[in-house]
């Protein structure tokens, strides 16, 4: 009796081992180009043209699954996870949530919001040059030599101090230089004229939502004035005429979620769009949008995507996605176009706990292409060739 | 009978092809002394033998030798049981029973729920082995006939027995003084004593503090880097005391009373994230209750049982990384429970036994939150139920009605709702040795949606359906005495079909997700237990039980993402082996905890597979007398091989750790 207990205990030992972790490795998928666009080097030969892009998948928060793809255009081929495998000796990985990315000259900074850092790569390779800590950051822009970028706290653990911070980091130096105070939980922000433009939220204390964008004078690095425009604002682009354009997405219950145009010039609003936008993206004067409706009775959403032309500020007829591939995307989280080809890049989050897709769409709104990504895909950089610097 | 006897061939077969099945856990026997083992069949002291619903239980000498600080951890000795575990001593603990989720287990302490209409569920780690007798699970439900109606309204149930009174002879009072001290900063008194005031009434006061600052290395590592952190923000600080009075006047009335409180305060550790090793939420409990049983015989055929109980919950949680307008996120919530239970039971003839039971519930809930519903739910249960017990065969059935009543001050409220639930259960003695039994059940039940699902701001949904569970469960119970060894093997496979599945699905951006009746899953599975004891000499003793777990849970949610593959942290096998010896005044144990591989959410990809993790633990304790009284030491070392693990993705377990304990009774 006691010898087979031995003998099953001895066996158990033996089947329940553990296996060496797996790092998670590089996947490769080469997505369908039909056409294989020419040597740009040819046509503008000395221009910058576009060689590829970076997908940022935010993961879900406390997951620690934020990861890092790259398409590239010259070989077809769509390399996940390419943080952790130029990375592999970073404690942790890319981190928690990732909330936004951007290239600027050779250096990508992607803005880890619950790993509280940015970290920088060469854009190049995808290594690492610096990782710079932050509290609870948002999203980046650039402007001459240096990059700005919001965070929803200046302090952390101080109950009288409720506002958000616009920080400034030398772009050579990678270190953060000043820190100015904004609104409380500031996200999307542009620079433009020597000012910032930051949206803020107010998102921590419902339903006292902030209504304002701050304006930052970039020489005195000090908040100039805030300019009222609806509750709870988010997203935030400029065209090229100087003007932004900033969604508000209200309280989410009796005040409707709207977009408003302001101009810089005057600092103030000069239209309403009565259209909630998720997402925009602004391209050779046209804004891209959509937006997903949900319904608190039902369940279902509902997606809508439209056009608006920046010059004249009027709506378009039309979308951008032909009506017959509109069901394909379940949940459009992330959009970006093509600078040359104008097409159309859009994110699949799905149910947000699974990974997602992305979607090439050519002009006329026909999928092109489509690749599996990592869990909630999000941002897209497109990186030229002169990166390389 | 042949249709019987293939099934137990299925069975048998089961368990000789599958190698890792043999590769077991857990028991359902405890650790008795021979002579009581030599007994005949006794359908009380064996009643785990002839239970139509399969049944676990550890208790007495063994529940004490288990090495566990709280409920949770013995928990994991059962089959068909996930303890969802964040890890450290201050970790909340929640199990989940049979794939099902842990708000489709009743928690009950002394016969009454404990309940919690805000989230659902019972943080078990909360709960002290100190002043327990007896833990018991039932996978479908208890089959007594005096229990509440709330006993029937869960898919499967675990009872805490507290310890009474127990007196010698020439003696009016016991007590204890315990002391256990260790890894994690543990410091954990406790005090037990108990006073006969006369022959009708006792009373018993069980009182025990536990702090730690709950730190302890962990190992971070992905293969390339490897680095070692500490665990931190993870202490607690709690205080446990209960009072009870117990009355016995003549053969037909007995009465008990308890008081119970239990307050804490603890560190929330949190994720552990790229670059983010330290978090500062802190989390405040309170709960009081007081509840009450009385019990009167009228003749011998009919009895009736009341049952009372009333408690406030208090909980607070402060996180310094949201500050509002109004300073640090600080949120309040408060809860009450009314509860009044009626159940008669009459017996019809000696094998007959009828019985109605009416519970009637009151919970309410207040919170500091922005459009917060201030919600009330009143709920009636009736059950009426039936058992015909022959000595061949045991068959139950019983049907329970649900009311319920949602009222709220602002907003909307969840709609009333009204069910119908039926169960039966059956336990047959096929051949003519009475050492062989089969038993089944099918039940059908729901879970409500709890106030978080239906009211909690922007989340909840008022217009969320109870989320509902069939079981179908067949299996057998085989025990085999012979000369000084007493072996008894049990095995059940089961269908689980969830539908309705409650979840929370994002709305129109990640910072608002919103419950909806999406999900369905179906499990199959399987149990093994196998347990034996014996006697080897006059001073050596010793038990041991395997046990062995095999679910296959699967998403089947139409037109999902996942559809067809594996639901998050079930693991397909799963086991435990515990050992248990003792030599004149010696006890040493050994125990061994399987959990195989894992995801951490619902798509099987590689990127969120979990490791498989065992832990080894063991104990030895000794026992001399000190003034005449006995006094026992005990050390123990727990995950012997440091292993590094993960229950939860990024809450890291603890590695080795040693805990030493002194008790002295009087």
């Amino acid at each position: 009796m006691k010898r087979s207990w031995l003998f099953l205990l001895t066996l158990f030992t033996i089947y329940a081992c553990q296996t060496d972790d797996i790092p998670e490795g590089e996947e490769v998928q080469n997505p369908e180009i039909p056409e294989e666009p020419s040597d740009p080097d040819e046509e503008k030969p000395g221009q910058p043209w576009v060689e590829g892009f970076y997908l940022l998948n935010e993961g879900n928060m406390s997951m620690n699954k934020a990861s890092l793809d790259y398409m590239n255009f010259k070989t077809g081929e769509y390399r996940s996870n390419i943080f952790s495998s130029s990375n592999p000796d970073v404690v942790g990985g890319l981190g928690d949530v990732g909330n936004d990315m951007g290239i600027y000259g050779s250096k990508l900074y992607v803005v880890l919001n619950a790993s509280n850092k940015v970290e920088v790569l060469d854009a190049q390779t995808g290594t690492r040059l610096k990782q710079i800590d932050i509290n609870n950051c948002r999203y980046i822009t650039f402007y001459k030599g240096k990059a700005y970028l919001s965070s929803y706290l200046g302090s952390i653990g101080d109950p009288s101090a409720p506002n958000g911070i616009v920080a400034e980091i030398d772009t050579t130096t990678m270190e953060i230089t000043r820190r100015v105070e904004v609104g409380r939980q500031p996200e999307e922000l542009v620079a433009h004229n020597d000012k910032i433009y930051v949206a803020n939220s107010g998102g921590y204390s419902p339903p006292d939502y902030e209504t304002t964008i701050s304006v930052i004078d970039i020489n005195s690095f000090s908040e100039t004035k805030r300019i009222e425009v609806a509750a709870n604002l988010n997203r935030l682009k400029i065209d090229s005429q100087g003007d932004l354009y900033v969604t508000s997405r209200g309280d989410y219950l009796e005040i409707p979620s709207k977009l408003y145009v302001v101009d810089t010039k005057i600092e103030e609003v000069k239209k309403v769009f009565d259209l909630g936008v998720s997402n925009l993206v602004i391209h050779n004067d046209i804004a891209y949008m959509y937006n997903t409706e949900f319904s608190y009775l039902t369940g279902d959403y509902s997606v809508s995507y439209t056009m608006l032309d920046t010059k004249s500020e009027t709506l378009l007829d039309g979308s951008f996605i032909a009506e017959s591939q509109k069901d394909l995307i379940k949940m459009p989280y992330g959009i970006a176009i093509h600078p040359e080809t104008e097409e159309v890049l859009i994110t699949d989050a799905m149910d947000y706990v699974t990974p997602g897709n992305l979607y090439c769409f050519s002009p006329e709104g026909e999928l092109k292409w489509m690749v599996q990504t990592g869990d909630i895909p999000a941002h897209i950089v497109f990186r030229y060739s002169s990166s390389h610097e | 009978m042949r249709k019987n006897s293939g099934y137990i061939q299925f069975i048998l077969l089961g368990l000789l092809v599958c190698p890792s099945l043999v590769l077991a856990q857990v028991d359902t026997l405890p650790a008795i002394e021979l002579q009581e083992v030599l007994v005949d069949h006794n359908k009380k002291l064996y009643h785990a033998h002839y239970s139509p619903s399969p049944v676990q239980f550890i208790a007495g000498e063994k529940l004490k030798r288990l090495q566990s600080l709280n409920v949770a951890d013995a928990l994991r000795y059962f089959s068909g049981i996930q303890l969802k575990d964040y890890g450290g001593i201050g970790g909340i603990k929640t199990v989940n029973v049979r794939s099902m989720g842990s708000q489709h287990t009743g928690v009950f302490y002394d016969g009454i729920q404990l309940g919690n209409a805000q989230n659902g569920q019972v943080d078990l780690g909360k709960f002290s082995l100190d002043n327990i007798e007896k833990l018991s699970l039932y996978q479908g439900q208890r089959t007594q006939m005096e229990q509440s109606a709330k006993s029937y309204a869960s898919a499967n149930t675990i009872y805490l027995e507290t310890k009474r009174p127990e007196f010698t002879d020439d003696k009016n009072y016991e007590a204890a003084a315990g002391l256990r001290t260790g890894s994690f900063g543990l410091f954990n008194p406790s005090l037990n004593f108990s006073y006969k005031i006369s022959n009708a009434v006792a009373v018993r006061l069980s009182t025990e503090m536990i702090r730690a600052h709950g730190r302890y290395d962990f190992q971070y590592s992905n293969g390339v880097y490897d680095t070692t952190a500490v665990r931190n923000n993870a202490d607690i600080a709690s205080y446990r005391l209960e009072a009870s009075v117990y009355g016995e006047h003549g053969n037909s009335d007995s009465w008990k009373i308890k008081y119970y409180h239990y307050d804490s305060q603890r560190g929330l550790p949190g994720a552990v994230v790229a670059n983010r090793f330290k978090r500062p939420q802190r989390l405040w409990n309170s709960n009081d209750f007081i509840q009450w049983e009385y019990t009167h015989d009228f003749e011998e055929r009919y009895s009736i049982k009341l049952r009372g109980k009333y408690s406030e919950d208090f909980s607070r949680y402060v996180d310094p990384e949201i500050v509002t307008t109004s300073g640090l996120l600080d949120n309040e919530y408060n809860q009450q429970e009314y509860y009044l239970s009626l159940v008669h039971t009459y017996k019809v003839k000696p094998s007959w036994i009828i019985s109605l039971a009416t519970d009637l519930e009151h919970n309410a809930m207040q919170a500091n939150l922005y459009r917060f519903a201030y919600p009330k739910r009143s709920s009636l249960l009736n059950v009426l139920a039936s058992v015909w017990d022959f000595k061949w065969i045991n068959f139950q059935v019983s049907l329970l009605s649900t009311g319920i009543y949602e009222s709220v001050e602002h907003y909307q409220s969840a709609e009333d709702f009204q069910e119908y639930s039926p169960t039966f259960l059956f336990n047959v003695q096929p051949f003519s040795s009475p050492d062989f039994r089969l038993r089944g059940f099918y039940k059908s039940i729901f879970r409500l949606p709890s106030f978080n699902d239906l009211y909690y701001t922007s989340v909840g949904n008022t217009f969320l359906s109870p989320e509902y569970s069939d079981q179908i469960n067949v299996g057998f119970s085989w025990k085999k005495q012979r000369s000084n060894i007493l072996l008894n093997i049990t095995s059940d496979i089961y269908k689980v079909w969830i539908t309705d599945k409650i979840v929370a699905v994002p709305g129109t951006n990640l910072f608002r997700w919103t419950m909806f009746n999406l999900g369905e899953v179906v499990t199959n599975g399987l149990e093994t237990n196998i347990s034996t004891s014996a006697n080897a000499g006059a001073d050596f003793n010793f038990t041991v039980n395997v046990g062995y777990t095999f679910q296959e849970s699967l998403d089947v949610t139409s037109g999902g993402n996942s559809y067809g593959q594996q639901i998050p942290y079930i693991p397909k096998h799963s086991g435990s082996l515990s050992m248990m010896g003792s030599y004149k005044n010696t006890e040493f144990n050994y125990s061994f905890i399987y959990t195989g591989e894992r995801f951490s959410q619902k798509a099987n990809i590689l990127s969120n597979y979990l490791q498989p993790w065992y832990t080894h633990d063991l104990s030895v304790s000794y026992s001399l007398m000190l003034f005449k009284n006995p006094l026992k030491a005990e050390m123990e070392i727990n995950n012997v091989l440091d292993q590094q693990y993960a229950v939860i993705k990024n809450f890291p377990m603890p590695g080795r750790s040693f805990r030493f304990g002194l008790n002295y009774q009087l």
